[in-house]
């Protein structure tokens, strides 16, 4: 239905020139929100995601007891009515550990995909805009680091430095680097070649400028896919590091550890292994039926508006 | 000679050339040229158009971006309005960029897609503080409807305009700053035919009104002649000739020249009835391996073997008709 | 002698997420044998669209041919499955499209010797060898040069004049009774549109066939087309003999078009161009009445009251338009 916005005389003369628009006004966005939320599975994997994060947000007031307080009486409990999904080797509450494991995995997983997001952005535009030997340098620096493969890394840079949350965060996040600033890279090259980088420049803009304007704006939207994706990823990487024992440090709960201890006893009490790998596949499920959503909902559309 | 600013000189271009190389191989060694710009002198004077009109590869839409200044020329010299330009620093062109408005073909391509109009309007006068901050709405507003758009719309993104609406605001963005000369890139030929004549109009009357010089670039030799003083005619990187608008087309002296009018179709039966066809033989050389001597030697029909050796030098004919061909 | 080609009431709609799109909407023209004419509107008139109905290569979902007859040798085309064997034994052999972009028209993975051998072998049945040999004497014939050394290269060896001369060699290998050519100079310069417009008249005369130019430029239709539609928003509104069309339009579009077209030749300043008004229509959910009333400038009473009017007969000799307030006066 087109609007007519009525006319507006020219400065030059008699002439008026009608200035209706040609479509309604829309956001882009609310039509991504509609074709996300409106498919099923996105909308399921956003719920579990939510609800994950609600969890871990308000974990005081949920989990019955304090993740890390020993009831040496009731070591090894089954699930009852005092303690929901029973008890570990020390008489630690499962369910709570469970409900404050989910805030590890998020804090976990949100540092390190955003850290390394923003690194790799970073140095993705940089070379794309600058080219010449920012461009080879930094093309070269992923280049080695794509060369090792991304679990070796992981692996290498978590066992050296020993383990604990912020080396876990570095590890995730270091892997990820290389391949953040190639998309962007990639997209950036591709943003420049249009006119309105070119106009940027004819009006005496700073190359600054620009690239936070005109370049960034326009090339990071399809990496918001990735990031999605890459949660779960890094979700399930650190439960890799945390079962391995050289990610977060027991007694602090991580899913990852806790599915580690919890084999020895997965005859006797199989809820402290399965309950946290069932957490652990919501989490990553969640984050990775919204990601594939939500790259429905922006690609096609990406491609016509850019 | 005297110093361009004291006459009704507003650019001047010698002898430039803008080579591009091509590389090869891992080490990306130099193997060759690819010569967009080969040798060019001309001059657009104040409050004219000068028209540029090619076909692909010719070299007149790099000269445009030259002249802007958005790539560094190899060599020659681009004199505007008295200051020689070509191999000032970046930092030096900013400042100057307020007075060079550039307006681009693409009306989906030239504006960003994440920006309002009216900041994409307003961009110029904030870069060069051309007004302060409280005014920047009331200026973007005055150029809206400058060029005929409603200031209500500011707060939409491009893709809320249509095609012609697009380029109003590239042209408004061109005139932000109030610039002396304005680069006119193939400004209509992605719009639709009844919506041209808008924009042209809409050019000539804001020259009229703001005593603006137009380089206007264009393949479409109906729609230069029309709105431009003079014209040049370039081919694979040179100009091949240059004169009044109306001269060009009663008395075209170049062969190539000849078979492009020659080409264009009238939108009159009557008249291409009766109309002579020039139909050129073979294909426009690539840029990167052009013939020898003249470069329309190989397609000329009046050619002679000297055309292969000789490269015609631009040479004057009278009445401000240059021609660069050595059988003229 | 009935027409060669004859299309009645054409419609095909296409369903899009905003809505209903009449992209044809009751299109009628004819062709006779051994003529040129010429589809002329500008983008989203619905030209291309017709010419792909024709065909019937119009992509369903989301378009869909809702109604009409397209009467060729006797037979109503669009009775016949689009993927059918009738239909594949049309396209290409008796009635072959030109398309505007070569490079998307053209398999990057073949050689131009099995592209167009494809067509011969299919069609014509001829052999390998022969119809090798056809198809280099085609590439001669369009003028590509050293065609025996260049018929096995690939697409991506031939510059974009070229790559229209083999689409248009493709077009013509099996003696098309009917070649339509799509905004054929969309991308291409003006000294090789006027190459291949030249040739493409020389071989419809050649071989005798008749062809389509559908186009938005006005010149190239009154240089080569011996009659014309003009189209807008999805019907044609004025049809005519070339002449006729262009020294008396009748429909305010038409010579509104005419009036704001700068024209090589006029004296610099002397004609100051008269633009159309207004913005192209937008084509879902179009009212009933005149799709071009809101930028007519000799809109009358009726035009806001009645639906959209029928083509009739203006003056004498085929000349038809669509308009209440037909312009009488020379313009």
């Amino acid at each position: 239905m087109a609007k007519e916005m009525g006319s507006v005389p020219s400065q030059t003369g008699a002439v008026t020139i009608p200035t209706a628009i040609t479509a309604p006004r829309y956001s882009e966005w609310r039509r991504i929100a509609r074709v996300f939320f409106g498919r099923k599975l996105s909308l399921i994997g956003f719920v579990l995601v939510m609800i994950w994060i609600v969890v871990a947000i308000f974990a005081p007031l949920i989990a019955p007891y304090d993740p890390l307080e020993t009831h040496a009486k009731d070591t090894l409990a089954h699930p009852s009515a005092k303690y929901w999904l029973g008890t570990d080797s020390t008489g630690r509450d499962t369910f709570s550990r469970i409900v404050y494991g989910a805030r590890t995995s998020l804090l976990i997983g949100f540092s390190a995909v955003f850290s390394s997001a923003l690194v790799g952005t970073i140095m993705g535009l940089a070379a794309a805009y600058f080219g010449g030997w920012v461009f080879t340098i930094i093309m070269r620096i992923t280049d080695a680091l794509m060369a090792l493969p991304g679990i070796i890394l992981v692996l290498l840079i978590a066992g050296l430095a020993g383990g604990g949350i912020p080396v876990v965060i570095f590890a995730l996040g270091f892997g990820g680097i290389a391949m953040q600033c190639r998309l962007m890279c990639g997209q950036s090259l591709s943003v420049k070649q249009n006119d309105y980088v070119m106009a940027a420049r004819a009006i005496g803009m700073s190359n600054w400028r620009i690239m936070l304007t005109q370049i960034f704006p326009n090339a990071f939207p399809p990496l918001i896919v990735g990031i999605t994706m890459g949660l779960g990823g890094v979700v399930l990487g650190e439960a890799g590091l945390s079962y391995l024992g050289i990610g977060v440090m027991p007694p602090t709960p991580s899913w990852g550890g806790m599915v580690n201890v919890g084999q020895g006893y997965l005859f006797s009490n199989p809820e402290l292994s399965l309950a946290p790998g069932a957490a652990l596949m919501t989490l990553v499920f969640g984050f990775n039926m919204a990601g594939d959503g939500l790259r429905d909902a922006i690609d096609p559309r990406l491609r016509g508006a850019f | 000679m005297n110093t361009t600013s004291q006459n009704n000189i507003m650019v001047e271009v010698k002898n430039l050339k803008m080579y591009f190389p091509i590389t090869r191989g891992l080490l990306q060694k130099k193997v060759g040229d690819i010569k967009a710009v080969d040798d060019v002198s001309f001059e657009i004077k104040k409050h004219e158009t000068l028209g540029l009109v090619g076909e692909s590869g010719c070299g007149k839409t790099t000269t445009g971006r030259c002249i802007l200044r958005l790539y560094k020329p190899t060599s020659g010299e681009i004199i505007f309005d008295g200051k020689n330009i070509s191999t000032l620093p970046e930092s030096k062109i900013r400042p100057l960029r307020c007075s060079m408005g550039a307006i681009f073909q693409d009306p989906f391509g030239s504006l960003n897609p994440r920006q309002t109009a009216g900041s994409i309007v307003a961009d110029p006068l904030k870069i060069h503080n051309i007004v302060k901050p409280s005014e920047v709405n009331d200026m973007v507003a005055d150029l809206f409807r400058m060029v005929g758009l409603d200031p209500s719309m500011m707060d939409r993104v491009p893709h809320e305009f249509s095609g012609g609406q697009r380029q109003r605001l590239g042209v408004a963005r061109a005139l932000a700053c109030k610039p002396a000369l304005v680069v006119c890139d193939e400004p209509i030929s992605a719009l639709d035919v009844s919506i041209q004549a808008q924009i042209i109009n809409l050019l000539e009357d804001l020259q009229e009104k703001l005593g603006l010089t137009y380089l206007f670039i264009a393949h479409d030799l109906s729609v230069v002649q029309h709105i431009s003083n003079r014209v040049a005619v370039m081919y694979l990187g040179r100009i091949v000739e240059i004169a009044d608008s109306d001269e060009l087309y009663e008395n075209p002296r170049h062969p190539y020249t000849q078979a492009l009018l020659s080409a264009v179709p009238v939108p009159d039966p009557f008249i291409e009835e009766t109309r002579q066809r020039i139909v050129l033989k073979g294909e426009v050389p690539s840029p990167a391996n052009p013939p020898s001597g003249c470069h329309f030697h190989p397609r000329c029909q009046i050619a002679i073997p000297d055309c292969s050796q000789i490269r015609p030098e631009l040479k004057d004919i009278g009445n401000g008709h240059r021609v660069a061909c050595i059988r003229v | 002698m009935g027409n060669l080609l004859k299309v009645q009431d054409l419609k095909t709609y296409f369903k899009t997420d905003r809505g209903l799109v009449k992209a044809v909407d009751g299109v009628s023209f004819y062709l006779d044998e051994e003529e040129i004419i010429g589809v002329v509107g500008e983008s989203g008139c619905g030209k291309s669209v017709t010419m792909l109905s024709v065909m019937q290569l119009v992509q369903s979902p989301p378009g869909k041919i809702m109604g009409g007859k397209v009467i060729f040798e006797g037979q109503d085309l669009l009775q016949f499955n689009p993927k059918g064997a009738e239909m594949r034994s049309i396209r290409g052999a008796k009635i072959a499209m030109i398309f505007q972009e070569p490079m998307t028209s053209l398999n990057p993975v073949l050689t131009i010797c099995r592209q167009i051998t494809e067509s011969l072998e299919l069609h014509l049945g001829m052999s390998g060898y022969a119809a090798r040999e056809r198809a280099i004497e085609l590439l001669r014939l369009v003028g590509v040069p050293e065609p025996e050394k260049r018929i096995d290269d690939y697409p991506h060896q031939f510059s974009g004049g070229m790559r229209q001369r083999v689409m248009i060699a493709m077009a013509l290998s099996c003696n098309p009774k009917i070649l339509i050519a799509d905004e054929p100079t969309t991308a291409v310069d003006v000294t090789t549109q006027a190459q291949l417009l030249e040739l493409m008249k020389d071989m419809v005369t050649r071989f005798r066939s008749s062809l389509i130019i559908v186009t938005h430029n006005l010149g190239v239709v009154a240089r080569y087309a011996q009659r014309i539609y003009v189209m807008y928003a999805g019907r044609v509104i004025e049809s005519g003999a070339a002449k006729d069309l262009f020294k008396n339009p009748r429909h305010p579009y038409t010579s509104g078009l005419l009036k704001s077209v700068p024209r090589l030749g006029e004296k610099h300043g002397t004609r100051k161009l008269v633009p159309i008004e207004g913005l192209p229509p937008n084509l879902i959910n179009m009212p009933a009445t005149c799709a071009f009333l809101p930028r007519c400038a000799y809109k009358i009473k009726k035009c806001q009251e009645e639906p959209w009017p029928e083509l009739r007969l203006a003056g004498d000799n085929h000349h038809f338009v669509s308009c209440y307030a037909e312009l009488q006066e020379k313009l």
